[in-house]
């Protein structure tokens, strides 16, 4: 168990937890999504919005804040698993953050596998960084439905704070929404304390209309976060997939007026597309949520183009990858 | 604000697109612009202010043109014009390419030029009207290219005078100058005198792509250069956008001078949102409908029609989204809303809106900046179709709503307005939005969408809407003419009396009005004689109230004549010709008595051909899928113009009859048509054979009587669609000037003769018939 203290990056610190609801099918199936209206907004939003400067250099500082820094490979050790979690404290170069004025900045979680979570805790204690396991057969979720859960348990057991869990897809592609209800509300009670992210695994759910459907049902059931994708699955993070899952949590605000949490993942590699990500936030669903504890990038070579932006701003030359330290 | 604290705030921090390279191009200019006229900019003389509305700065000082100046700058377009439609296709088509290339490397001096002068966000020059601008010039390029071959028989009308408004200035220059100049016309234009600087810019452009002298001139000024355009007798074809009010005023001023005209007026577009919409997607396409060029935009959706048991959501989330507007700096490209292009253009917004007494008004709460013109987002609820601001255009960022309950009402407020240019629909029904999209009166219909344009897909509007389309091969017949040798009409009198017997038992000829034999409303009767004398029999004497009566029916029938399939209204143009060749030799002996000589049995030959010419037509004049960069379509669906009055050929007393009366059936129109004046009595025997065809009632009505007496109110009446005249008499200046009124559309012969004999069906194809873009973008 971590001995960590400092909970301010867990959303349960600031909000009010999710406590689900009774599965409203009339609201479900209610939901539209039109795509070529979606994708216009997403496509013009760009050249709608921008910030220079000092302004995109406390944007981009903001971004940092809000990663998931991930490593979720096959070959991950325990010593890999160290350097990211070092590179989670320490994001960006002292010098960089001291000339920012944001000393102490970090990422908001380290996004490890189950059997990495004692090292990542290990690694990361006393930083109040928390430790989040993808979990539940995850990417497919198609293990036994009972060691899925157990999973949980055993991710929750050993120190995970965030269980990034995976629905069955096969329940949004037949319209089961009952199944994804009953199988999020079960994830959820075995998540206990530790919040639970809803991966939605959106390249794989045919339609924007399901999303929107499934990130609905996903938060009725109790998910604290709804997220993206697993990374795994050919189309990942889009704008437009955003837009519609954002939409969904704030039909789920004003209809509850609890804030669930959003999380793109994958496919999110360039400073330019994470500032777009945060006004996109900051548009449809207000600075409220441009927090880690509402909002998360699931990225991994994110963080290295936002240093070389940093240190451009800083000096005024553009900068190297090499003079920025590996994760 | 240090980066901590904004880190803390998250605020957007102000990012200006750079002005100096547009002030640099001002200053190169002498901060003074004459008209560009013949190649070569003039002099510049006594003129105005071009200002700012952002911050109140003066631009440049611009001229108003005299006189002489529109006289120098016709003369020019006068002089180039045969030349350069000599030069064919090819060669103009490079011209227009090389235009387009540079205002692609010149794409952001234009759109910080636009922003400056106009006070519109850096955002929408820069990506909308710019490219759009480009776009326009790219397609006609192609038109240029294309033209020989594909319209072989069409020419250019010559100089074409075109008046542009101030709330798309570049955007307009292309949709008028490109398709001009592609068909070969040479072009006098008047950018308004808010926005004359792109316009300027674009002149500069012409000489670098060595545009030869005289093809494009520009002049600057007020309404009164724009008076002396419509006026000028050196011109061929108005193509005018802006007011209605003004529009009216073209109409009436260029009445008989044989001037083509097209007018892209006001409008007052309905955004109807069904219960089933993708609601958020459907508020956000209201920024871009009514918050788009702070609502400064003729076919802005500026009328909510949202279904009422989604209103109260609908409203509450509208406002929410309202309130993340940026209104301030239009340079700023953070910005949402910029300036209003002049403060009187402010003014008349406020006061429009502050002397609404009914409703809810509902402005965002944003800090406006201290200088220049700005009017906050609003929004007014609770309004009623009988309430000024649900008829009247404000032009600005305000939207009046209110809500319906089932599609037919929501159709029903949606037309209940003298304009008719545009209108969006929100559903994700399919059924719904292909139901409802043709029963909207309006030009461009936009489904799950709005404010979506191409150069391909024709726009322009219906009743006050304005005539004529822009864009695509429809907005290309507005510039060209067909090739043809015109021949002088003379006036043709009745047959003088001479006291020849009548023959066998009287015959009473009536009036055929909504499918009854009617007698006319005066009571009033006119011999009707034989080339030889012979006392043929009498026709009524129409009057107003007959043609009152006339519209009437043929309103009660366009309806559902224009619902009917093209299949039905085939079969029943064949009936009608069988039924006339049986009566082949009366009517044949009817035409020879009252014309003389021995061509009545050609004339009834030629008559049936026509019959059978339209039956052929009816199910045949297909739309077309216009190949827009959206996924999605553009439909050009051809929707009768509704009810057609028309003043018959006088000297084909029987073909003329069937030539107009074919189309307007074919095609779906309900029509009122008054005969051959000197010669009637073919016609008032014709109705026995559509009585004896099964048209419905009120489809077609026949009146006879004095076209003179008839022209006015025929052409005056508000609920008449389109009036044409192919009299011998002179009718073209006064039904021109009294179809103003509504707008109605005009096809007048301006005392030139048709030979009836020859087809030209394209021309009545055109004339029967409007085009409605449908723009339908898909995906899942």
């Amino acid at each position: 168990m971590t001995t960590d203290t400092k909970n301010t990056l867990l959303p349960q610190a600031v909000e009010r937890r999710n406590p689900g609801m009774a599965l409203d099918l009339d609201w479900v199936r209610r939901v539209q999504a039109n795509t070529s209206a979606i994708e216009r907004r997403a496509r013009t939003l760009p050249g709608r919005r921008t910030v220079k400067k000092d302004v995109q250099a406390a944007w981009l500082c903001k971004a940092v804040s809000c990663i998931d820094l991930t490593t979720l490979a096959g070959d991950d050790t325990a010593g890999r698993v160290h350097r990211l979690c070092a590179k989670a404290r320490q994001p960006v170069r002292a010098d960089l953050l001291d000339a920012l004025g944001l000393d102490g900045l970090t990422v908001g979680a380290v996004c490890v596998y189950h059997d990495m979570i004692a090292p990542a805790v290990a690694a990361l204690a006393g930083s109040g960084i928390p430790v989040a396991a993808v979990s539940t057969g995850f990417p497919a979720g198609l293990s036994p439905f009972h060691l899925r859960v157990q999973e949980i348990e055993e991710s929750v057991k050993a120190g995970a704070r965030e269980i990034d869990i995976v629905i069955s897809r096969r329940h949004v592609l037949t319209g089961n929404w009952e199944a994804l209800y009953d199988e999020m509300r079960t994830f959820r009670a075995a998540c206990g304390e530790a919040h639970v992210k809803a991966i939605l695994a959106t390249g794989e759910l045919g339609t924007l209309r399901n999303v929107a459907r499934a990130a609905l049902v996903c938060m009725m059931a109790g998910a604290d976060f709804v997220k993206t994708s697993t990374g795994k699955e050919s189309v990942n993070a889009t704008l437009p997939v955003s837009l519609v899952m954002i939409r969904a949590v704030r039909d789920y605000f004003s209809q509850t007026g609890v804030r669930i949490g959003y999380k793109p993942a994958g496919g999110i590699s360039k400073a330019k597309d994470a500032l777009t990500y945060l006004m996109l936030i900051k548009e449809e669903l207000g600075n409220t949520w441009l927090s880690p504890h509402l909002f998360r990038f699931g990225a991994s070579s994110l963080l290295g183009d936002i240093e070389r932006q940093l240190e451009h701003h800083v000096t005024g030359r553009y900068s190297a990858a090499y003079r920025h330290a590996m994760g | 604000m240090s980066v901590k604290d904004i880190f803390d705030s998250m605020d957007y921090g102000p990012a200006p697109e750079d002005a100096a390279e547009a002030f640099a191009w001002l200053v190169d200019q002498g901060d003074r612009f004459g008209h560009f006229i013949d190649g070569a900019f003039t002099a510049p003389g006594d003129g105005f202010l071009s200002k700012n509305p952002a911050t109140g700065e003066t631009l440049a000082t611009l001229t108003q043109a005299t006189q002489d100046d529109v006289d120098a700058a016709v003369q020019a377009a006068r002089q180039a014009q045969p030349k350069w439609t000599r030069l064919g296709g090819y060669k103009r088509a490079k011209y227009l390419y090389a235009l387009a290339r540079l205002l692609q490397k010149h794409s952001r001096l234009f759109a910080v030029l636009e922003t400056l002068d106009n006070g519109k966000p850096i955002r929408e020059s820069r990506d909308i009207d710019i490219p759009l601008v480009q776009r326009h010039f790219y397609f006609h390029a192609g038109m240029a290219q294309l033209m020989d071959t594909e319209l072989p028989d069409r020419d250019p009308l010559g100089v074409c005078g075109q008046i542009i408004p101030w709330n798309f200035p570049l955007l307009m220059l292309a949709w008028k100058v490109a398709p001009a100049l592609a068909t070969g016309n040479t072009v006098v234009l008047k950018p308004a005198e808010y926005t004359s600087l792109t316009a300027l810019l674009f002149a500069d452009i012409c000489r670098q792509a060595g545009l030869p002298k005289g093809v494009v001139n520009i002049v600057t000024g007020d309404g009164a250069v724009g008076e002396m355009i419509v006026a000028h007798p050196g011109i061929d074809k108005i193509a005018f956008t802006g007011s209605t009010e003004v529009g009216r005023r073209i109409r009436a001023a260029t009445a008989g001078s044989g001037k083509g005209l097209t007018l892209e007026l006001g409008g007052k577009s309905p955004y109807v949102v069904f219960d089933d919409a993708d609601i958020d997607s459907a508020i956000e396409g209201l920024v871009d409908a009514i918050w788009f060029n702070q609502g400064q935009v003729c076919c802005a959706g500026s009328r909510l029609l949202v279904q009422e048991g989604i209103a109260q959501i609908f409203l509450s989330r509208l406002k929410a989204r309202m309130e993340m507007l940026r209104i301030g700096n239009p340079l700023d490209k953070c910005i949402d809303v910029g300036a209003i292009v002049d403060p009187v253009q402010l003014q008349a917004i406020t006061e429009m809106v502050d002397a609404c007494a009914h409703g809810e008004v509902f402005k965002v709460n944003a800090q406006l900046p201290a200088e220049g013109c700005f009017y906050p987002p609003t929004l007014i609820t609770g309004l009623e179709p009988s309430h000024r601001l649900m008829q009247e255009e404000i032009f600005g960022p305000v939207l009046v709503s209110t809500t319906f309950r089932t599609p037919d009402e929501a159709v029903q407020l949606a037309n209940n307005s003298r304009y008719g240019l545009a209108a969006s629909v929100w559903t994700e029904n399919l059924n719904l939005a292909l139901d409802v999209a043709p029963k909207l009166t309006a030009g461009v219909v936009w489904v799950n969408a709005t404010n979506l344009f191409d150069a391909a897909a024709g726009f322009g509007g219906v009743r006050e809407s304005g005539f004529g389309r822009e864009g695509g091969w429809d907005g290309l017949r507005a510039y060209t003419k067909p090739r043809r040798r015109v021949r002088q009409l003379t006036r043709i009198e009745p047959n003088p009396a001479k006291n020849g017997d009548p023959e066998g038992i009287d015959q009473t000829a009536k009036l055929y009005v909504g499918g009854k034999q009617t007698r006319p409303d005066g009571g009033y009767s006119r011999n009707v004689w034989s080339k030889t004398g012979k006392l043929l029999g009498q026709a009524p004497i129409a009057n107003r109230k007959d043609i009152r009566n006339a519209v009437e029916a043929a309103r009660g029938a366009a309806g559902g004549w224009a619902k009917t399939t093209g299949h039905l209204r085939a079969q029943i143009l064949y009936y009608i010709a069988e039924n006339l060749s049986r009566r082949a030799r009366e009517f044949a002996a009817r035409i020879d008595a009252m014309k003389g000589g021995r061509q009545g049995a050609k004339e009834v030959e030629a008559s049936l051909r026509r019959l059978f010419t339209w039956a052929a037509w009816a199910d045949k004049f297909d739309g077309q899928v216009h190949g827009v960069p959206i996924r999605g379509v553009a439909m050009a669906m051809r929707e009768p113009v509704g009810v057609i009055g028309t003043f018959c050929a006088d000297e084909a007393p029987l073909l003329g009859l069937v030539s107009v009366m074919g189309p307007a059936m074919a095609m779906g129109n309900s029509c009122v048509l008054v005969a051959s004046e000197p010669y009637p009595l073919a016609a008032t025997d014709f109705y026995q054979v559509l009585e004896t065809s099964d048209v419905p009632g009120g489809v077609v009505n026949i009146l006879t009587g004095s076209h003179e007496e008839l022209a006015k109110p025929m052409a005056s009446h508000m609920d008449v669609d389109a009036v044409w005249s192919f009299s011998s008499s002179d009718l073209s200046g006064l039904i021109e000037r009294e179809s103003a009124d509504n707008l109605k559309r005009t096809w007048v012969n301006n005392g030139r003769a048709r030979d009836w004999y020859e087809e030209d069906s394209r021309a009545f194809l055109e004339a029967t018939t409007e085009v409605k873009t449908v723009w339908v973008p898909y995906g899942e």
